[in-house]
């Protein structure tokens, strides 16, 4: 134990400022205004893995680690799509777990947020479209803020959530 | 007996020690039946349509032995090689979805294939055009195993999952906490890889082969271009092979820095993730600033790598291994010295030496379970060979001894890390690669951190692939998954699973 309480104490905390929001990266501007005003500061995300190669993944993990520290920002990853406020979806989406993503939508209670990660995410990549491929997550189901990227940097995760959950410059 | 085998084998481009050997209808069986006897691991097993042909990789004692088996005109079945490797069974079913050729006496239900597209869509048929599509693909209803008996009941997980993890289906049945039985459903996220490959240029296939499974990318790039340089005879340069070396010892850094994390938090230490996850993340910047990338996904190209690493920033990577190898061994006694993630740990999903051998246990998993196989020791490719790598090795077969492979392993790739700067030969990093010849054939086998991964290549006419099959050792491992749990309860489960952390993307393709 003690070895554990002097490991903590000589790390200290080493969280690093959170990137500012992005309106480049906005795709749609849907309901948005209401959702703002329902969240607040919480945000609970269900993460989708629609299809990716798992790099996506490795780096939205990194959101959880002591620099990015998203759950500093009052936002954390949920078990369930039930308790979630915005769908966090990297692609391309397997026509295999396309039935999934959509069931999963429906499932995220009303108004919900969708921010579509990496480059097939956004576009469908190096995968595009095929008998196994729908492409990019906007074919399945709405996207608002999409970031590209293979994988995007966690900054530009966390850039792209809070796009969505932020209202847009000049609002 | 393997000698007699090899004297009638001839050289196949690629990896070292690679041979191949033509087997007729009679001798299929009866050759793997000999190759199995010599103690070999299978590796991988895939089909052609055209001319209709199975290949069967195994991993000999000092050898890659690929066996061809081309059917006799107008067949399209061929013996089943299940009840002399288990592991073959989940590949043959794989091979029938995609081209139709199946094996007899098999289990004959589709594996990759769900409802997505039609029982008879072959997409890697010859000149099969693209199936469109039609809708959303309605949900299919799969043949599981079902247990019965007093008290009997299934719990049905995925393929969403409740953490940050890809997707799949896990049918457990249990009786009170207990699992009885699991039953895997994979395939959620085949994005058509094997066709895409052959709509793609042999020098753009590495990119494609980095994106097979995104935690391995430089295992398969390298793989790949393994493959591609063996059969366009191109020797890449020195320097570029030691910094491939490098980048593959960083993903391995990486990743094992990342599992032992989750496995300390999936035992209810959170103190572990905080931890591991920020080694990892000073890792990452780490290679970030001397490689170029985070993640290096683009960084091994056909002939070299694809930039130079940056040479005043070389001993910083250096002192970086160091110091999270320090940082590793001093948390590694604190989980080793903690009651509770003993307890986790301990005898939680056993693989015996004995079921790992038979049911083929490969890789990391295997060396955790008294398979000790690593092709950086036991068939080294350059720079392997120069570098006396120490081999991990455990016999306890529990989640234990998974962590404590992952530990070995972190400590001992930190030191090679080390040892290629200091050894790193100047030179050029790329040399052009020819166009082979249509026809020519290659495998690419490289240690991933997760075990070996392979590549078979054909070349096509012009500078197209002809053939592509990339293989993770993942499909080796997910049935012995089902093996591992059996016994233990159903909260240990995600544990257990962390410990093989098995690839879903590397498998469904």
């Amino acid at each position: 134990m003690w070895k554990t309480l002097q490991k903590i104490g000589s790390i200290g905390v080493i969280t690093e400022p959170a990137p500012e929001s992005d309106d480049s990266l906005r795709v749609t501007e849907r309901l948005q205004t209401e959702i703002r005003a329902l969240l607040g500061r919480a945000l609970c995300i269900r993460q989708v893995d629609a299809g990716s190669c798992n790099g996506c993944e490795l780096e939205i993990h990194a959101l959880n680690n002591p620099v990015y520290n998203i759950e500093g920002l009052g936002i954390k990853f949920v078990a369930s799509p039930r308790h979630a406020d915005l769908l966090l979806v990297t692609g391309p989406v397997a026509r295999n777990m396309e039935l999934a993503l959509k069931r999963t939508y429906d499932a995220t209670p009303d108004p919900k947020l969708v921010v579509a990660i990496g480059d097939c995410g956004c576009t469908g990549g190096i995968f595009g479209e095929s008998y196994a491929s729908a492409g990019r997550v906007a074919n399945v189901i709405p996207v608002d803020v999409a970031v590209p990227g293979c994988p995007p940097h966690p900054n530009r995760i966390l850039a792209g959530i809070l796009t969505a959950i932020r209202a847009p410059r000049g609002d | 007996m393997l000698r007699a085998l090899l004297a009638k084998s001839t050289e196949l481009p690629g990896a070292p020690g690679a041979m191949r050997l033509a087997a007729t209808p009679e001798d299929w069986h009866p050759l793997a039946g000999d190759i199995a006897a010599t103690g070999a691991r299978l590796l991988s097993l895939w089909t052609e349509r055209a001319p209709a042909t199975v290949h069967a990789a195994f991993l000999c004692d000092g050898a890659l032995l690929v066996l061809d088996h081309e059917l006799p005109y107008g067949e399209m079945s061929y013996p089943s090689l299940a009840d002399l490797f288990p592991a073959a069974a989940r590949m043959q079913r794989a091979a029938a979805d995609l081209t139709g050729v199946a094996a007899r006496d098999a289990d004959s239900r589709p594996w990759l294939r769900h409802a997505a597209w039609p029982a008879h869509y072959r997409p890697l048929a010859p000149r099969t055009v693209e199936y469109p599509g039609d809708g959303t693909p309605p949900a299919d209803d799969y043949p599981f195993v079902r247990v019965s008996g007093d008290g009997v009941h299934e719990i049905p997980v995925g393929p969403v999952h409740a953490g940050i993890i890809e997707p799949g289906h896990f049918r457990f049945s249990i009786v009170g906490e207990k699992v009885l039985k699991l039953e895997q459903r994979l395939g959620y996220v085949h994005k058509g890889i094997e066709r895409l490959f052959a709509r793609t240029k042999l020098d753009a296939g590495h990119r494609l082969a980095a994106r097979v499974s995104g935690d391995s990318a430089v295992a398969f790039s390298w793989a790949y271009c393994q493959a591609l340089e063996g059969i366009a005879r191109a020797d890449a340069p020195a320097r570029a092979i030691w910094l491939r070396a490098l980048a593959l010892e960083a993903e391995r850094i990486a990743n094992h820095l990342g599992d032992l994390g989750a496995l300390g938090n999936d035992a209810g230490f959170a103190f572990g993730l905080a931890q591991f996850s920020r080694l990892k993340e000073i890792w990452l910047r780490a290679l970030d600033a001397v490689l170029g990338q985070r993640y290096l996904n683009d960084f091994v190209v056909p002939g070299g790598v694809a930039r130079d690493a940056r040479e005043e920033l070389l001993p910083r990577l250096a002192d970086c291994a160091r110091g999270i190898a320090v940082e590793a061994a001093a948390i590694r006694a604190i989980y080793d010295e903690h009651a509770g993630v003993r307890d986790r740990f301990v005898e939680a999903g056993t693989v015996t030496p004995d079921l790992a051998r038979r049911l083929g246990l490969i890789g990391l998993a295997g060396r955790a379970s008294g398979q000790a196989f690593d092709l950086r020791v036991d068939l080294p490719c350059a720079p392997y060979a120069e570098l006396a790598v120490a081999k991990a090795g455990h016999e306890e077969g529990d989640v234990a001894a998974r962590v404590a492979v992952r530990f070995d392993e972190l400590a001992e790739s930190a030191r090679l890390v080390r040892e290629i700067v200091d050894r790193l030969p100047a030179g050029s990093t790329r040399v052009e690669v020819a166009e082979p010849s249509a026809g020519a054939n290659g495998i690419g086998v490289v240690e991933g951190w997760r075990g070996p991964v392979m590549v078979a290549l054909v070349a096509g006419a012009g500078g197209d692939v002809r053939r592509c099959h990339p293989h993770d050792p993942s499909w080796q491992n997910w049935p012995v998954l089902e093996h591992a749990i059996i016994g233990n309860i159903v909260p240990d489960f995600p544990l257990i699973n962390k410990s093989f952390n098995l690839s879903y993307s590397g498998h469904d393709l």
